[in-house]
């Protein structure tokens, strides 16, 4: 058992924590997010040459093949420095292309730092289940005539190729029906709307009025793209969990500062017993999410070193056609992510809501860097399934009742 | 955790596991699984079984008699015989008593008591709490006066214990007893070993919220002890007390026994009907089983996490363990009430106590359950409170 990082991991997250001190700090920050583009390409720039756009994808795209574990360790440092750059967008996309094989080219793009990627799932009806679509793909000759509308597109304005989901007939739940497209921004019929989150991260409305895409912009096969969606989902839910975990670390460390600093009744309000015992249940908040989030990294990277071979077409793409051993895995999966990305929830909750608490006046205002933690936990939080749609998936994989 | 174990780890798991199907009796098995109340013997043939394995005293020294495992070892077979249904091996000899006997105690205790703790010769119970010291333990008042007499050195104590728990059945109890009322409160304790039939010792029981006689009252009147009862050094008995406390290991989360008691809501909830269907499929009480069971699964990860850093007696984090293990076992016998609806009000002692095969109304899984409830809330209580607990990661683990 050995859940520490490995010296690698360990040198990738110090690199990352010196560049964020260096060029990252709160008002670089706050430059970026009320700037025009709402990132900044020298950020992304440094990001590619740390090697960070090149980590999630394989091997033979020009990747570092880095696994779910080496994310966690990364995604920790990038929720600590509050990064606003669209990276969980590029990579949650690169996993999408990753599982549905080929697309080579774009993942070589990605690696090298000079393609940002997005996920177009969400629509206004679907709320947490991004099976609910009902964009709908018609196929016509060589390729895909694509109709529908998604909502908060999270770095839909800022990326080059949108993954978008859809289905052939029209509306629908379900994994059955759903295929999956990568579909360029510069595609005629895509409009797309971008605007500011309330984290200060950009997101988009995307328009897909007729947009044509040919049959290469398939990710994995037509109408089998639900066991895709559903690992993708999982990859996304627990880089969100790790970067959450790295907020709630930094917020919790600030507050404790601030306890241990403020003076009130003449003592450091630290000193307050009732304060106290509510920074004691943060930080038992705290470890009950680093175990869960840690433990989702490593049921997804088994899940990736797992059964199927390494991004080989259909290795996810049909449920069916998995043995009894993928099943189990993906099962094991499912319930590890939803489980993790529950439970960070509500620590962030009561992580983010307690640094408020105990920074007192200071904690409603704008200016303290705790309020932009707790405004991106709060986002994450509704980002990827909340902890209502995470406990009911939990629920509804066999575990919970087979543990009977 | 599987995906966390070595296959060595998986492979002495299978061994606890073949041990323990083919030794576990099956009626302490249903005892335990049943929430049926445990009786003397019961505890003491099963600590033999253990004793004959070699397997009584998981975190002994192998030259004490101990099986030389690993902390992850020892994390397993003890969630391997809480799952099995096994009845636990009272602490206050193996665990608490003994650790201090070893560290400290003269080579004749170690000689005399150790192998008799090991084989259960003697039952122990814990002298520590008093009615007006209880999580200020210092405070506590029980003297012990030296003197001399034709027999030899010895010690007169007097006072009292409280909340001592099994002592109804105890041979000897281990006692923080104060030799020198007149330096700080911390200063002038002594670590004493009293026989339990000694003249002048009295046990009063005291009815628990279940009614159940667990815990007692121990009254020391003119009580003549050894001078070679002594632990260590006379005055030195708050270094030893603490040195005891900081041998509380992972052990004291429980994720084993909540496990098993996890899948007993689940059964329940699964036979129970709401409208006609499962009640484990109603959203509102599946949702509440669900998140407990991520509060637990999480609880796991957390003592593995401990584990893996080979860290024998962390302080705080045992503080952190022992908050989430209890709010998590409380949780679950709040939910195996709410489970058992109407079902769990027939109270009826004499099926708990085994006296009956059966309960007089009701279903038999069922009628145990609000006593469960009641008894379960000392332990948010016992141990050092939570509230306490609190104190002791704000001070120790954030520096508050």
């Amino acid at each position: 058992m050995h859940f520490e990082l490995n010296q690698e991991q360990q040198q990738l997250a110090d690199a990352i924590r010196r560049w964020i001190g260096r060029d990252y700090g709160p008002e670089a920050r706050r430059a970026i997010v009320h700037g025009e583009a709402g990132v900044s390409a020298a950020a992304w720039a440094t990001m590619a040459e740390l090697g960070l756009t090149a980590l999630p994808v394989p091997e033979e795209h020009g990747g570092f093949g880095g696994d779910a574990v080496a994310m966690f360790a990364v995604m920790q440092e990038l929720g600590r420095g509050l990064v606003v750059e669209p990276y969980v967008a590029t990579v949650l996309g690169a996993e999408f292309l990753r599982l549905g094989g080929g697309h080579g080219a774009l993942l070589e793009r990605v690696a090298a730092g000079d393609l940002k990627l997005a996920c177009a799932l969400g629509e206004r009806q679907s709320r947490h289940d991004a099976f609910d679509i009902a964009t709908r793909a018609e196929a016509t000759e060589g390729g895909y005539r694509l109709h529908g509308d998604k909502r908060v597109v999270v770095h839909g304005a800022e990326a080059d190729v949108l993954v978008v989901s859809a289905r052939d007939g029209g509306g629908g739940q379900g994994m059955d029906g759903v295929s999956l497209f990568a579909v360029p921004r510069d595609s005629a019929g895509l409009r797309i709307t971008g605007y500011r989150m309330l984290d200060g991260l950009r997101a988009a409305d995307v328009t897909l009025d007729g947009v044509m895409v040919d049959a290469g912009a398939l990710v994995g096969r037509a109408g089998e793209g639900g066991a895709i969606l559903d690992a993708a989902l999982d990859v996304g839910a627990g880089l969100l969990c790790a970067e959450a975990l790295g907020a709630m670390q930094a917020l919790f460390d600030a507050t404790l500062d601030y306890l241990k600093t403020r003076q009130q009744f003449g003592a450091p309000i630290g000193k307050f017993q009732a304060l106290q015992h509510r920074m004691a249940d943060m930080a038992i908040h705290l470890e009950q999410a680093r175990s869960m989030a840690l433990l989702a990294a490593l049921a997804l990277a088994r899940a990736r070193g797992g059964a199927g071979g390494e991004g080989g077409e259909g290795r996810e793409g049909s449920e069916g056609g998995m043995g009894s051993d993928a099943d189990a895995d993906v099962a094991a999966r499912r319930r590890a992510v939803s489980a993790a990305k529950y439970r960070v929830g509500l620590a962030a909750r009561a992580i983010g809501q307690g640094a408020i608490q105990l920074h007192g006046g200071m904690g409603v205002t704008d200016e303290l860097p705790a309020a932009h933690y707790f405004k991106r936990l709060a986002t994450i939080e509704l980002t990827l399934g909340d902890m209502d749609h995470h406990l009911e998936r939990f629920m509804a994989q066999p575990g919970f009742t087979e543990a009977a | 955790m599987d995906l966390l174990y070595s296959d060595a780890d998986l492979a002495f798991r299978d061994q606890v596991r073949a041990f323990l199907a083919s030794t576990l009796p099956p009626e302490l098995q249903h005892k335990v699984r049943q929430h049926l109340r445990l009786q003397r013997d019961d505890y003491v043939r099963w600590h033999r079984i253990l004793a004959a394995q070699g397997w009584a005293a998981p975190g002994w020294p192998v030259e004490y008699g101990g099986p030389g495992w690993t902390p992850v070892q020892r994390h397993i077979f003890d969630e391997e015989c809480a799952l099995a249904g096994a009845p636990q091996v009272l602490p206050f000899g193996v665990n608490m008593v003994a650790p201090v006997i070893m560290a400290f105690g003269s080579q004749q205790q170690k000689e005399y008591y150790l192998p008799r703790i090991l084989a259960c010769e003697d039952w122990w119970c814990q002298g520590y709490s008093e009615p007006g010291a209880g999580s200020d333990l210092a405070s506590l008042k029980t003297s012990a006066r030296r003197a001399t007499d034709a027999d030899g050195e010895h010690y007169i104590v007097n006072g009292q214990k409280t909340w001592t728990t099994l002592a109804q059945h105890a041979d000897m109890i281990f006692c923080l007893v104060r030799t020198d009322p007149g330096v700080r409160k911390q200063e002038g304790i002594s670590f004493l070993l009293i026989d339990m039939r000694s003249p002048g010792v009295t046990v009063r029981p005291i009815a628990m919220l279940d009614e159940e006689h667990e815990v007692n009252e121990v009254f020391f009147d003119d009580v003549r002890v050894p001078a070679a009862n002594l632990v260590g050094q006379e005055n030195r008995g708050w270094t030893y007390a603490k040195y005891l406390l900081g041998h509380e290991r992972t052990g004291i989360a429980a994720v084993g026994r909540s496990k098993r008691e996890l899948a007993f809501v689940k059964r329940l909830a699964l036979r129970e009907r709401k409208r006609g269907r499962p009640l484990l499929d109603d959203p509102l009480f599946g949702a509440k089983v669900a998140a407990l069971e991520i509060e637990l699964m999480a609880l796991e990860m957390t003592v593995l996490r401990v584990l893996a850093r080979g860290e024998a007696a962390p302080g705080p984090e045992a503080s952190m363990l022992k908050i989430k293990g209890t709010e998590i076992q409380q949780a679950l016998t709040e939910l195996m009430l709410d489970a058992a609806g109407p079902q769990a009000l027939p109270f009826d002692p004499a099926y708990l106590d085994g006296a009956r095969q059966h309960a007089l109304a009701g279903d038999d899984d069922a009628a145990p359950l609000a006593s469960y409830y009641f008894n379960y809330r000392k332990t948010s209580i016992y141990g050092g409170s939570n509230e306490i607990q609190r104190n002791i990661i704000a001070q120790m683990m954030l520096g508050l």
